[in-house]
């Protein structure tokens, strides 16, 4: 076991190399540069000159734009990250780690609460589709279920603002906090702030929750209709038990073993924050920042952005495989 | 009498009014003894029909209409293609047959863009007076109408028909995805079955090259390819064909890894033992033998992929760095709505386009369920 986890994390290393490459080779081909947009004003009015925008660039390291450029550009980058400098984001003049840590937060308070009630309706959703399989009842939660897959999050997004927040105007339409008030630093404000935030996040909650049952209960229809034909539920019913005790006592337990690989998957959704969902709905999480700052080529920011999500992802991958073989001694780690 | 006569007929017939018949309760009942017939049905039916499948047992069925015929038993199924050939139906012929307007025409003429103001003014006696103005200039451009005999679905902020645009947004959307994932799938099955057939080195290697663009975030690094792609200048459709290019380069890892794990487990099997001995060389054992057998889970995952390659084509085209205007996009077209006034009052500008996308996913998505369901042997009772 020990073994195995120390081939594996050396295995990561090798895998983060890679993936640190292509992204980083990729953003310095992206067009809109920071500098660029951010002096072009001065340079037209004659306040800079070209060479004082090169020398500038230089100074950030993203001056020469030829391979040789790209690749001193990247070693650079690699070396500072090894000793846990992610750099300057250029966009919001502070450490990436802590525009990232700062950022974090927020998408963390929605992931988590959203995540917890995807699990709390789709499971439940999933078994009972599973135990009555193309009944109505399976029919049509399959169906609802497969349209959250199908919609895209702006277009929900779009639709619920216009109902919920403009039409009947029972939630902000975006933000975190409403506007022009300020809360008192006191014990009760912070509570009244927090209300207000909660109130905020019914919106964004109950879209990333629609949109994300539809996977993750076909993933649990599938892996209790499997667990329903294996043998041993055959015994357990020709035992004579009940249909409540078969389901819930042999099967149900079983169909959650293959549901720790979406460990996998959980790990970056939760603290690596929504693109696009944040931005409709405009909370400062990690997932605007990150959008923000891609559209500025913001390079330390996308870069440290990226590898954030690429570490959770190789985090993710390694703690769902150990996982599974806790929770199924049949599968052996090797 | 009846019965009588729907035992002569083709069982098929008789099949199809059967499986109407047969509601929740009645699955659970012990099922008939041949393998086709899956749906037990009323006790004096039941030997009709036991009777009709007997006779059908001595016709030779070939795999593939076995799988045809379980496919078309799901109602979700033909749903599902009757969604998608309207979708190609409306996307591919609907410009030929609605010409009135092409993708990029403005609908110009004497039209004057108004503004609408209301006031209330007292009239100096006590009362009020509700004072609405209409304010008219001359724009020459019919921006933002509402539905009409003219324009189905209204136009959108440059005067163009929306209706129309939905069919080309379409056209753009399916051609992408099927062009992504036939790619995709191409990747898949020469990287992932390399690396099943030869293992060892070879496949360590080329597993972690997909360990690699597995952990790549999708829409980041998609949305800093494509802002790039944008930046080259390049014509209209070769932006489009380096986007497919990009799409499929960052999803194909999927596929591969299916591949190579089915390859893995068939390999050991006898009669790839037999070509060997048969002196078969490898590329055709690979390609001939190894991989149609591969084929059904290659499929299923290929309809399924046509689904999410569409929803990442329209986010793209939704962020701006999709699909260029004025060509028209889905995605894009749901882009309006961030505009208020759009959002609010032309709902037929952006709602369509977003059914649509819903429509294909859907489609797609019970296509490939049914698909799954048809081709897994296991799923026979």
């Amino acid at each position: 076991m020990f073994k195995y986890i120390v081939k594996r994390l050396l295995l990561s290393i090798i895998i983060l190399l890679g993936v640190s490459i292509i992204i980083y080779t990729l953003t310095r081909l992206m067009p809109a540069d920071y500098v660029d947009q951010t002096f072009s004003s001065k340079v037209q009015s004659g306040a800079m000159s070209m060479e004082d925008l090169q020398r500038y660039k230089e100074l950030l390291g993203i001056g020469d734009n030829s391979f040789m450029g790209i690749m001193k550009g990247y070693f650079g980058w690699l070396g500072n990250m090894l000793k846990g400098d992610l750099g300057r984001s250029f966009k919001y003049q502070k450490p990436v780690a802590e525009v990232i840590a700062d950022q974090m937060w927020y998408s963390f308070g929605i992931a988590i609460v959203a995540t917890i009630l995807q699990f709390a309706i789709a499971i439940p959703l999933g078994i009972t589709s599973a135990t009555h399989q193309y009944s109505v009842r399976d029919y049509v939660t399959t169906v609802l279920t497969m349209i959250g897959i199908g919609l895209p999050s702006y277009f929900f997004g779009a639709i619920v603002i216009k109902v919920f927040a403009v039409d009947l105007g029972w939630f902000p339409s975006g933000g975190i906090v409403s506007g022009g008030v300020t809360y008192p630093e006191t014990f009760g404000g912070q509570v009244t702030k927090f209300g207000d935030m909660c109130w905020h996040l019914v919106l964004p909650i109950a879209v990333t929750v629609l949109l994300s049952i539809g996977g993750l209960m076909r993933y649990t229809r599938t892996n209790t209709l499997e667990v329903l034909s294996a043998d041993y539920i055959r015994t357990a019913r020709a035992k004579g038990l009940s249909e409540k005790k078969v389901i819930y006592k042999h099967a149900f337990r079983n169909t959650l073993i293959p549901l720790a690989t979406l460990l996998a998957e959980i790990l970056p959704s939760l603290f690596g924050g929504m693109l696009i969902t944040e931005q409709v709905f405009g909370i400062p999480g990690i997932g605007k920042f990150a959008y923000d700052a891609l559209q500025f080529a913001d390079i330390p920011f996308v870069m440290g952005y990226n590898m954030f999500l690429a570490i959770l992802t190789v985090i993710g991958t390694l703690f769902s495989d150990i996982m599974y073989s806790i929770v199924d001694p049949r599968v052996k780690l090797s | 009498m009846k019965d009588e006569e729907k035992k002569v007929i083709p069982s098929e017939e008789v099949r199809e009014e059967k499986e109407l018949a047969v509601t929740a309760e009645t699955l659970e009942a012990p099922t008939a003894a041949h393998g086709e017939a899956e749906e037990s049905v009323q006790e004096e039916t039941k030997e009709v029909r036991e009777l009709g499948v007997a006779e059908e047992t001595y016709k030779e069925m070939s795999p593939l209409r076995l799988v045809m015929r379980r496919f078309f038993r799901s109602k979700l199924s033909i749903v599902g293609i009757v969604m998608i050939a309207a979708l190609i139906l409306f996307a591919v012929l609907g410009p030929v047959v609605f010409n009135r307007w092409g993708e990029e025409t403005v609908d110009k003429g004497d039209y004057y863009s108004e503004d609408v103001n209301y006031y209330q003014q007292s009239d100096g006696n006590g009362g009020e007076v509700n004072v609405t103005e209409v304010v008219e200039a001359e724009d020459g451009i019919n921006r933002l109408a509402d539905p009409s005999a003219d324009h189905w679905l209204g136009t959108d902020e440059k005067g163009m028909d929306v209706f129309v645009r939905l069919m080309f947004g379409g056209r753009i959307s399916l051609l992408i995805g099927f062009i992504v994932v036939i790619l995709e799938t191409i990747l898949g099955i020469i990287i992932g079955g390399v690396a099943g057939y030869f293992g060892g080195w070879v496949d360590n290697v080329l597993m972690r090259i997909v360990d690699v663009f597995n952990c790549i975030p999708t829409l980041p690094i998609l949305f800093i390819a494509s802002a790039a792609i944008n930046s080259w200048e390049l014509s209209e459709d070769v932006n489009i064909y380096l986007l497919m290019v990009f799409i499929t380069l960052f999803s194909w890892s999927g596929t591969a890894r299916l591949v190579r794990g089915q390859i893995l487990s068939l390999r050991e099997q006898e009669y790839i033992t037999a070509t060997e001995v048969m002196g078969f060389s490898t590329p055709r054992r690979i390609f001939k033998h190894l991989i149609p057998n591969v084929m059904p889970q290659l499929i299923v995952s290929m309809t399924l992929g046509l689904g999410s390659v569409i929803l990442y084509e329209s986010t793209l085209s939704y962020l701006g760095i999709g699909v260029q205007p004025p060509k028209a996009a889905w995605g894009s077209m749901i882009a309006l709505a961030n505009r208020p006034e759009i959002l609010n009052y032309h709902v037929n500008v952006w709602l369509p386009a977003g059914l649509l996308i819903v429509v294909a996913v859907l489609g797609f998505n019970f296509i490939g369920d049914g698909l799954r369901d048809a081709m897994d042997p296991k799923a026979r009772k």
